[in-house]
């Protein structure tokens, strides 16, 4: 399960992810990181099973945590299967089925926006 | 064997017509042969579907009460082409709207049209003594115009060069977004599947012929402009009734930073008159070459990175400068074949029928690039040949002075062959002074990375250096790197005001 942090350095800035990992023994994968002087955005993937209790960790060091249940979402009106967004996505989240439609695999997915100014239709946009 | 037009036509007003989509013809040929797929089959029907900007409408709204000669004419703030007669206008679809920027434009009014919504038509006009009114605001609906007749000047593009990109930032072009370092390769078109592929020669393609143009039973007018077939690049200018399309083969699309364009889909009907034909029809996506382009370099010239197949490419993946890299398309081949199998469906249900072309289209010339009569403005003509340099193991202070001296804000630092190594400016000597701690020397404070331009460079390219990298002064250098002069963003604005003014 994704999930997207969120914390800004005056409230310490301490290492949250890499302490979590520490305590608990669970495997995280930091997919994505945006950090500056101010403010972090760190997107994770951990174990569905153990999501809630990372979720409750986080916020107890006064980060801010959202499950990304979606990904990115394909309004199919909008969609005419072209295809723009295959190669341009880092994570592979779609590709061509046998009938040339273009399917996506969302679990991969990390928000990292670059197919949602990529689709030519706009057609594709970040649920929340 | 050969099969007359007439008696391909007779077949389809009796109902007993064989028609297949272009993607059938290799195996049909593979397993009949030659002459037993002129045989078995009549027709071979094709399709394409993508972006197409140069595509278009005439539109004719009819006289208001009291009537107006419009001079200048808007559809939900889109301007439309108003210089012909009192109510007509020609929608370009790349036109973008002036209050919603490339997110809505001319295509999108034609997609909202063709939708069955409302458009506000605004015009205005000087006023003459026999069309009095000034201005005009209204809604109209399709249905409402007398014609609204899509005329698109250059379609159905025999095949397209794929683009990639070796600069190291990305791209956003009419071929999609380009990653940098080649990241990704980005194609169109429908390959075998696309009309001029199985027709080269335009035996049955020409002015005259009936197509399907985004769902309505439309026309080749003639060839396309920038007609290429000489170079494998033909084109056809169409034309069909608004009336009868159908948003499942007309969308509106915005290339990120490019503009707007419309997706058009457009199949022909091709007889297969005799084995020539047959042939011509079972050209696979192997058979069809394609030239992957650099548009990292900015010039009309392309150079070619590889050339591959339309099989190839639609395999997902190329090998490009030893590494695997993504390809994908921009054109739709799933619509593309809907085109074709609609269109099939149509001629086997007695709704189509073929004809050969009034008039052949040329199928040997070649497009001419522009004859430009002004010398090109190039760095050369503006560029200050006044350059102040230093070396890398000088003092900043020395740097400070220099700058002072020559009242300038950039100091190109060269090595001891007069090489250009960095670039130093006044906002570079007063952060230094601000964080200490660091070096005393140009070499520790100096930008090694130098964004530099040639005398012989376009000045837009130049220009666009400038703007992209958010820099003041590009150092013109020689073959060797040696510096002949400085471009500041200064004498470039003054000429590039110039430019607009007239
Ligand atoms: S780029 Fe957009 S329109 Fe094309 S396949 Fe992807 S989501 Fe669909
Ligand atoms: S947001 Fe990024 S990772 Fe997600 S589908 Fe789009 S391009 Fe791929």
């Amino acid at each position: 399960m994704k999930l997207l942090l969120t914390y800004s350095k005056r409230k310490g800035g301490e290492p949250i992810i890499a302490r979590i990992v520490k305590e608990t023994g669970v495997l995280i994968t930091v997919e994505r990181a945006n950090i500056d002087t101010l403010a972090g955005e760190v997107l994770i993937d951990v174990p569905d099973e153990s999501a809630r209790m990372i979720c409750d960790l986080i916020k107890s060091r006064g980060a801010e945590v959202r499950i990304l249940e979606q990904g990115i979402v394909r309004d199919e009106n909008e969609c005419v299967d072209c295809g723009a967004c295959i190669s341009i996505c880092p994570k592979d989240v779609f590709y061509m089925d046998h009938e040339w439609k273009v399917q996506l695999r969302k679990g991969r997915c990390i928000l990292c926006g670059r197919c949602i100014v990529a689709c030519p239709h706009r057609a594709l946009s970040q649920s929340q | 064997m050969e099969k007359s037009i007439e008696e391909i036509n007779r077949k389809i007003r009796e109902g007993n017509v064989r028609v297949v989509t272009a993607d059938e013809m290799p195996r049909i040929i593979g397993e009949l042969g030659e002459e037993g797929a002129l045989e078995e089959v009549d027709v071979v029907t094709t399709g394409t579907f993508g972006a197409m900007c140069s595509s278009g409408a005439f539109l004719n709204f009819g006289h208001a009460d009291p009537p107006i000669r419009m001079e200048r004419v808007w559809l939900n703030d889109v301007e439309a082409y108003g210089g012909i007669a009192a109510v007509d206008a020609y929608i370009g679809v790349t036109q973008q709207s002036e209050t919603r920027g490339d997110e809505y434009g001319g295509a999108h009014v034609m997609e909202d049209l063709v939708s069955g919504a409302g458009v506000e038509l605004h015009a205005i006009s000087r006023g003459t003594d026999c069309y009095p009114r000034r201005s005009i605001t209204t809604e109209l609906k399709l249905e409402d115009l007398n014609q609204a007749v899509m005329v698109n000047p250059r379609n159905s593009y025999q095949r397209y060069n794929a683009a990639t990109n070796s600069t190291d930032r990305t791209l956003f072009t009419y071929m999609g977004t380009l990653l940098p370092n080649y990241g990704n390769v980005s194609f169109s078109g429908a390959g075998s599947l696309s009309p001029l592929q199985n027709d080269p020669k335009l035996r049955t393609i020409g002015s005259g012929t009936p197509i399907f143009l985004c769902g309505a039973r439309g026309i080749v007018v003639g060839e396309g402009t920038q007609h290429s077939p000489g170079t494998g690049f033909g084109t056809l200018m169409v034309s069909g009734d608004m009336k009868q399309m159908s948003r499942d083969f007309l969308r509106a699309a915005t290339m990120q930073h490019y503009g707007v364009t419309l997706y058009v889909g457009l199949g022909v009907a091709i007889p297969l008159l005799d084995l020539d034909m047959v042939r011509s029809t079972g050209v696979r996506d192997e058979d069809i070459g394609v030239d992957i382009l650099d548009y990292g370099v900015p010039r009309r010239s392309r150079p070619t990175v590889k050339k591959v197949t339309y099989a190839e490419l639609k395999s997902g993946r190329v090998e490009l400068m030893g590494e695997e890299v993504k390809t994908s398309s921009l054109s739709s081949y799933r619509f593309a074949r809907r085109v074709a199998t609609t269109l099939r469906e149509w001629i086997e249900r007695g709704k189509f029928e073929l004809s050969l072309p009034t008039q052949r289209l040329n199928s040997t010339k070649v497009a001419m690039p522009m004859k430009e009569t002004e010398p090109m403005p190039t760095v050369k003509e503006i560029m200050s040949r006044m350059v102040h340099a230093i070396t890398e193991d000088e003092s900043i202070k020395t740097a400070a002075r220099k700058l002072l001296r020559g009242d300038t804000n950039h100091l190109v630092v060269l090595d001891h062959a007069g090489r250009l190594v960095g670039i130093v400016t006044t906002y570079d000597i007063s952060k230094s002074v601000v964080q200490e701690g660091r070096g005393g020397l140009v070499k520790d404070i100096m930008t090694r990375q130098v964004i530099r331009t040639t005398m012989d460079e376009h000045l837009d390219i130049a220009a666009q250096k400038l703007e992209r990298y958010n820099i003041s002064a590009l150092p013109v250098v020689d073959r060797d790197s040696r510096v002949v002069g400085m471009l500041t963003a200064i004498d470039l604005g003054k000429l590039l005001e110039r430019r607009w003014k007239r």
